[in-house]
């Protein structure tokens, strides 16, 4: 490159100094594990997941490892803009229907617009839709209802590591006791740690605030790590996991496996990406 | 007052002075794969350029994140796995034309030329050789080209998996419309 080549250069990167650059793909799918990621779908783009989680690794031969067991959860997922996107999935945990909607509050940045996180805003209802425990007593639809709200604040640090910070709500409507609360509080943390520019190893928390004393179940945090592995348009997530449920309402409060024992599912996400709107 | 009047001159002296050069900040250049099982192109109008016209020297700059595909997910793969643009957020070409004497900036014409040079993609550098048109009018000059490069020469790591939907080789195509405000 001659001296006069490399000015000519210099002219054009005076100019190229204002652009906002946004940060890119914190995370490789719209889940951490379990639960959400700051990523959202993009405009026009629809994501089907099937999710399995196989039974408990400490049931032994028997029961193949878990692997005779699979609960499953299917959904359509999809991006309205790229602010919004929006979804809705059957588990076969509880026989759940859920649907959601999350919000692209605020992008990570840099250059003419400085932003250190992404921030995201999730909302979530869960419809159970068991045979009632008790047909005699009068049942509300009502008591199906479960609700979630979640904030999503995550920083890609640099090119292999992301972090996130998800404080979340959850209301049920109709609980087991008296005594069970209604509400229930709970921070979660998770991360990433890119391995290869298509594997990455996951790790997933989410702390329950509630005092465990007053939830009759037996329940325990759920804990989850895994890798995800991307080819072209699949994300395959392969996790190990005490919680058997894959919406937040199920995991958060209703987790009864415990590591320590060795109530360990393992299981998997796939997702499949179609492109419905050309941009 | 008089500082002033001195700055005035000595920048109208360089206004003039770079008269011989062209710019411009949104010119287009484009890429297009094909393989039996997929087609991908992608669309990037904001590239810069200079053209100086006394010496025939040429650069690009190119902000890789500016390239638009149909598909969302391959402009994401493509920033993240192959291009690794946090990294190597720009691509550029600083090269000559090379049968300087064939065009006449001075008359309007299409003039056809070769131009040569440097090409930096992925932190790699190749030299390239390539065959355009160079098409004078009144303020502006309008320059296009179409080439091909080979990701493997710049190090862009494409998996087995992946293989048969991206091409060995990639057809480029440059447009550029360039002023000497560089507002086209």
């Amino acid at each position: 490159m001659s001296a006069a080549q490399e000015n000519l250069l210099d002219m054009l990167d005076k100019d190229s100094k204002s652009d906002i650059n946004y940060t890119s793909a914190t995370f490789k799918s719209t889940r951490v594990m379990n639960g959400h990621s700051v990523e959202r779908m993009p405009g026009g783009q629809l994501d089907f997941r099937i999710s399995h989680r196989f039974g408990r690794l400490n049931s032994g031969a028997y029961e193949l490892f878990g692997l005779d067991q699979s609960n499953i959860r299917f959904g359509l997922e999809y991006g309205i803009n790229d602010w919004l996107m929006i979804g809705a999935g059957r588990g076969s945990y509880e026989k759940t229907f859920d649907g959601f909607a999350k919000f692209s509050l605020f992008r990570q940045s840099t250059g003419a617009r400085n932003m250190p996180v992404s921030v995201s805003f999730l909302s979530t209802v869960a419809v159970n839709s068991l045979k009632w425990a008790d047909p005699s007593r009068t049942n509300y639809f009502s008591s199906r209802l479960s609700y979630v709200a979640q904030i999503l604040v995550a920083r890609k640090f640099n090119q292999s590591f992301s972090f996130q910070l998800m404080p979340a709500y959850v209301h049920r409507n109709l609980v087991a006791t008296e005594l069970d609360p209604n509400d229930l509080y709970s921070i979660g943390a998770g991360g990433r740690i890119k391995l290869t520019s298509r594997i990455s190893f996951n790790a997933e928390y989410y702390y329950l605030a509630n005092p465990k004393k007053y939830i009759s179940q037996e329940v325990y945090d759920p804990l989850s790590i895994g890798f995800d592995i991307e080819t072209g348009g699949h994300v395959f997530q392969l996790i190990f996991t005490n919680s058997v449920a894959m919406i937040e309402k199920g995991f958060i409060g209703e987790t009864t496996g415990s590591w320590g024992k060795g109530d360990i599912h393992f299981g998997f996400n796939i997702s499949r990406v179609f492109t419905l709107k050309r941009k | 007052m008089k500082r002033l009047f001195f700055i005035l001159i000595i920048t109208g002296f360089f206004i003039q002075a770079s008269g011989q050069k062209y710019i411009t900040k949104n010119g287009y250049i484009g890429f297009f794969s094909h393989t039996p099982v997929e087609d991908i192109k992608a669309d990037n109008n904001q590239v810069a350029s200079v053209l100086d016209i006394s010496t025939g020297e040429i650069v690009f700059q190119v902000l890789i994140k500016s390239f638009r595909f149909e598909k969302a997910l391959m402009e994401e793969h493509f920033n993240e796995n192959y291009m690794e643009s946090e990294k190597y957020p720009r691509a550029t070409f600083t090269g000559k034309i090379t049968n300087l004497s064939a065009v006449r900036f001075s008359s309007a014409g299409v003039y056809e030329v070769e131009v040569e040079g440097d090409l930096t993609i992925h932190g790699a550098t190749k030299k390239v050789k390539a065959k355009g048109t160079i098409e004078v009018a009144k303020e502006t000059i309008a320059a296009s080209s179409k080439f091909s490069i080979d990701p493997e020469d710049y190090n862009i790591n494409i998996p087995n998996v992946v293989r048969n939907k991206i091409a060995k080789t990639i057809e480029i195509t440059v447009n550029m419309k360039y002023s000497t405000s560089g507002n086209q």
